[in-house]
């Protein structure tokens, strides 16, 4: 580590504080949620845990989709369709009296699976805009046809009776019981996809995002990642939606709806692709500065919009990036 | 089924696919001739609707409401365009997607305040109102056979500008091969804007030509973005043709599957059954027909491109 | 193909490793590729020279799968691989450098490498372990980059390096792929005297190991190198032999050599 060499100044010096800013990104956002349900009831606890528990869950989703825009390139537009899937799971069961959280996200992970194996065998052979539409239409397919399910509530969606049960036990009735579900649900989920992506699997998929010609000139057929990929990342989000019907005790076709896909898509691109946390934290800032700016009025997306649209004109790479200060 | 019952259903899907096709050729030629993906352009068609709706209360004549609505739904394209899309031909998709998804997020809130969250509705013409009569004692309003007029007209002149016009020859060309147009020296950047301001004032003729018929509301341009997307997704992307004929099949698909599916099925589950099953599969026949041409024809049913 | 090979005998293979079976391509009136017929020995270095624009580039395309013929097969060790895919092909042992170069710039010189070691051994359906730390892809890496005096850079990005370190990489990503047949698409284009050098000595270490079909414009370069030479112009090919044989080939010099001297 030379001082006077003026070209390396960036690169070496900064090397070690970036490496720990990478790892400290994950450990204050996770270490801070892990503290809120402490610090949540010096205030209004069970809004707090509610929009935390929020928070957490979409957090989940957008990590879904960051495995497919960060680490595949593949811009899906219809993740939310997995939370939907997860969602309605547990509403269709439980009304009629299945209750277990077991079987219902046995259900959630099988059909979102099913799913995704059809819907990503047809979108991936398209590539660039054409994935992004098919996957849209794909999404609003399954809209459609939850609005038209009336025996589920149709248009307005249902009320769940009640929360899941662990084991016949109404454990996830407690607030505070679910934040930490969603949140130790949030810890592995992240950690699992920590080891994916750096795994033989997870380098494939990185290698054919940058150059998918060079991949199959030595004998990968992205394709096949890329499906199973897709699969992992929508039964991803179904968990998510299982996790969502519980915290809102309610289901609905909005669940689903393309706005949702493409806040995802924002949350993910807010705070930085391709890094996973990044996804969480997009979440995180997304949901507070919404529920910052419906404090103000209820005309809040007249404000958010726009702000929406300066960010992607000027906040290139998003927030974790700035963070880290691993980019120019 | 009586026979007359399927015409009117027939000339309904006719309706809605030229509706549509208004919609998705200023889409695809967005697409085609810049590769600039914009979910903006369903607000163009809620703007249309919009600025027909106030121009024709202000004025008291449909007519001249929409006149009046044409050229400022083309002046709040270029505008639009000029203030924010233009910043995005340069990037990637993604930006695309996200910029644009922040203007229908902020423009969808901007009507709710200005016109209210509540659906506003514009009287059919009294010139075009009432109906003709069809074969088997049904009658057809006259209102949808204007439209069905207009769109067919409309789509001719198209066909004209596209195939027999120096502009139109740039446009194509610009379709096929964006940056050879360039680089034969056309000024692209106007090439750019006159596309994007013919097809945003398309999509608000539309949205005007439909107020008589659907009610006007905030996010009325939603989902028919996404079925125009799925219009040009089948036609290929860049060509008109191909948005003309995908257009009228979705809206002859979606409209008959609507009318039909739970009818076929009668034959054989119970009645209830039938209905409920045939409501939740029709609304899903075009995702399937989409699906099934891309197996077919990865690219669509006419590529603009090589 | 009663062509006679020149290749030194082999015992493992009783035919050549690779046969073309009167392919053609075209692209709308221009044929690309005409009617040709060619092998390549197990351990032969048979080159393909032509003036710009003969079809040498959309040969090898076709021969990796890139691009399908119109008609005709493409047999490899004796096996019909025309329906097969890029990746398929790879798989067999058929490996291709690129005439833009076609690296993996994000990752290290060392991952690109170990990934296409990682190509051909075993699944890539695991999703556990960490892949760049595992010594069973990086160990048999270290040995190909040394081989390609790229060991130094291992773990410099790969779109940082240098354009004839890049050459030499794309070289080395083929080879570690461990191939029976390598195709070259030009690998000395646009690189300096010295690393030309470097890269034509790499190929003469690698010569008689493995089949290998060269196409490249150094003449010097391919008259140093090759057992055979064939000269395709226009799609055709209008003569095979040794570089005696090409040489002096008559309607050779008119339509190629020829044409470079005027």
């Amino acid at each position: 580590m030379t001082d006077a060499a003026r070209p390396v100044e960036q690169s070496v010096p900064a090397a070690a504080p970036a490496s720990l800013r990478r790892i400290m990104v994950p450990i204050v956002v996770f270490a801070g949620l892990a503290i809120a349900p402490w610090i949540a009831q010096f205030g209004t606890e069970s809004f707090i845990l509610s929009l935390l528990t929020r928070v957490m869950v979409l957090g989940l989703a957008a990590l879904s989709l960051d495995l497919l825009i960060g680490y595949a390139g593949l811009v899906s537009f219809g993740q939310a369709a997995f939370i939907g899937i997860g969602a309605y799971a547990v509403g269709i069961l439980a009304s009629h009296g299945i209750n277990g959280i077991a079987l219902q996200t046995a259900a959630a992970l099988a059909a979102s699976a099913i799913f995704a194996a059809i819907t990503g065998a047809i979108s991936l052979r398209t590539r660039g805009v054409y994935f992004i539409m098919i996957t849209l239409a794909f999404g609003q397919m399954l809209f459609f046809l939850a609005t038209s399910l009336a025996a589920y509530g149709g248009d307005d969606g249902m009320t769940l009776p009640s929360r899941s049960l662990f084991l016949g036990y109404d454990l996830l009735d407690s607030d505070r019981a679910l934040y930490y579900v969603a949140f130790v649900t949030l810890g592995l989920v992240y950690l699992a996809c920590r080891m994916l992506v750096a795994s033989r699997f997870g380098r494939v998929l990185r290698g054919a995002r940058q150059n998918p010609v060079r991949m199959q000139a030595i004998g990968f057929s992205p394709y096949r990642y890329q499906l199973v990929l897709y699969i992992i990342a929508g039964m991803i989000a179904a968990l998510a939606g299982v996790l969502l019907a519980n915290t809102s005790e309610f289901v609905s076709p909005a669940t689903m709806s393309w706005q949702r896909s493409g806040d995802l898509i924002f949350m993910v691109v807010l705070g930085g692709m391709g890094s996973l946390h990044g996804a969480i934290l997009g979440a995180i800032v997304f949901l507070l500065a919404e529920e910052v700016l419906a404090g103000f009025t209820e005309h809040w997306h007249i404000i958010f919009g726009p702000l929406l649209i300066l960010c992607v004109l000027y906040i290139r790479g998003g927030i974790t990036p700035l963070i880290e200060r691993t980019r120019p | 089924m009586p026979l007359s019952l399927f015409l009117v259903q027939m000339l309904n899907g006719l309706q809605f696919g030229l509706i549509l096709f208004l919609i998705a050729a200023g889409l695809t030629l967005v697409f085609g001739v810049m590769d600039f993906i914009n979910l903006a352009h369903g607000v163009q068609y809620m703007v249309g609707a919009y600025l027909a709706a106030m121009f024709t209360a202000l004025t008291g004549n449909f007519l001249f409401g929409l006149l009046l609505a044409l050229p400022t739904a083309l002046a709040f394209g270029l505008f639009l365009e000029v203030l924010i899309f233009r910043k995005l031909y340069e990037r990637d998709h993604l930006d695309q997607v996200l910029a644009t998804f922040g203007v229908i997020i902020t423009l969808n809130e901007a009507v709710k305040i200005l016109w209210g969250a509540a659906p506003l509705s514009v009287p059919v013409p009294e010139i075009l109102s009432g109906s003709i009569p069809l074969i088997g004692g049904l009658r057809y309003p006259i209102y949808r056979i204007a439209i069905i007029v207009a769109g067919l007209a409309v789509g001719l002149l198209l066909y004209i500008l596209v195939n027999r016009t120096k502009v139109g020859m740039l446009v194509r060309a610009g379709a096929s091969n964006a940056p050879m147009v360039a680089a034969l020296g056309v000024n692209i950047r106007l090439l750019f804007t006159f596309v994007f301001g013919f097809g945003a004032m398309l999509a608000g003729f539309a949205g005007a030509m439909v107020t008589p018929i659907l009610s006007v509301e905030p996010g009325m341009g939603d989902n028919v973005l996404i079925l125009a997307f799925v219009v040009i997704v089948i036609g290929g992307i860049g060509s008109v043709r191909g948005a003309f004929l995908a257009a009228l099949l979705i809206g002859v698909v979606d409209t008959l599957g609507r009318f039909m599916a739970p009818m076929l099925l009668s034959a054989i589950l119970d009645p209830s059954t039938a209905s409920q099953t045939g409501r939740a599969i029709a609304p899903m026949l075009i995702y399937v027909l989409m699906a099934v041409t891309l197996c077919i024809r990865p690219a669509g049913l006419f590529p603009a491109k090589r | 193909m009663n062509e006679t090979r020149s290749a030194p005998m082999t015992a493992r293979m009783t035919g050549p490793l690779l046969v073309l079976d009167h392919l053609a391509k075209n692209y709308g009136a221009l044929k690309v590729t005409d009617d040709v017929s060619l092998t390549v020995g197990a351990t032969e270095l048979h080159a393909i020279i032509g003036p710009n624009g003969a079809g040498k580039t959309t040969l090898i395309h076709q021969i990796s799968g890139l691009a399908q013929p119109d008609s005709g097969r493409i047999l490899f060790a004796g096996e019909d691989i025309t329906p097969l895919t890029m990746a398929e092909r790879a798989a067999e042992g058929l490996a291709r450098s690129f005439q833009i170069t076609s690296i993996l710039p994000d990752f290290s010189v060392l991952e690109n490498v170990a990934l296409a070691v990682q190509g051909r051994s075993g699944s890539s359906f695991r999703f556990v372990r960490n892949a760049s730390r595992e010594e069973a892809l990086n160990a048999p890496a270290r040995v190909i980059l040394n081989q390609f005096d790229l060991l130094p850079r291992a773990d410099v990005p790969a779109g940082l390096l240098s354009y004839g370190e890049k050459r030499q990489l794309e070289l080395a990503i083929a080879l570690a792929t461990r191939p029976r047949l390598l195709l070259l698409d030009e690998p000395l284009a646009g690189t300096s005297h010295e690393e030309s050098a470097r890269i034509i000595a790499t190929l003469k270490g690698l010569k008689g190991t493995l089949g290998i079909l060269l196409i490249e414009h150094d003449m010097d370069a391919v008259f140093q190198l090759a057992d055979r030479i064939s000269v395709l112009v226009y799609g055709r090919i209008i003569a095979t032999g040794s570089a005696d044989e090409v040489r002096n080939n008559p309607e050779v010099r008119s339509a190629y050599l020829g044409e470079e001297a005027a």
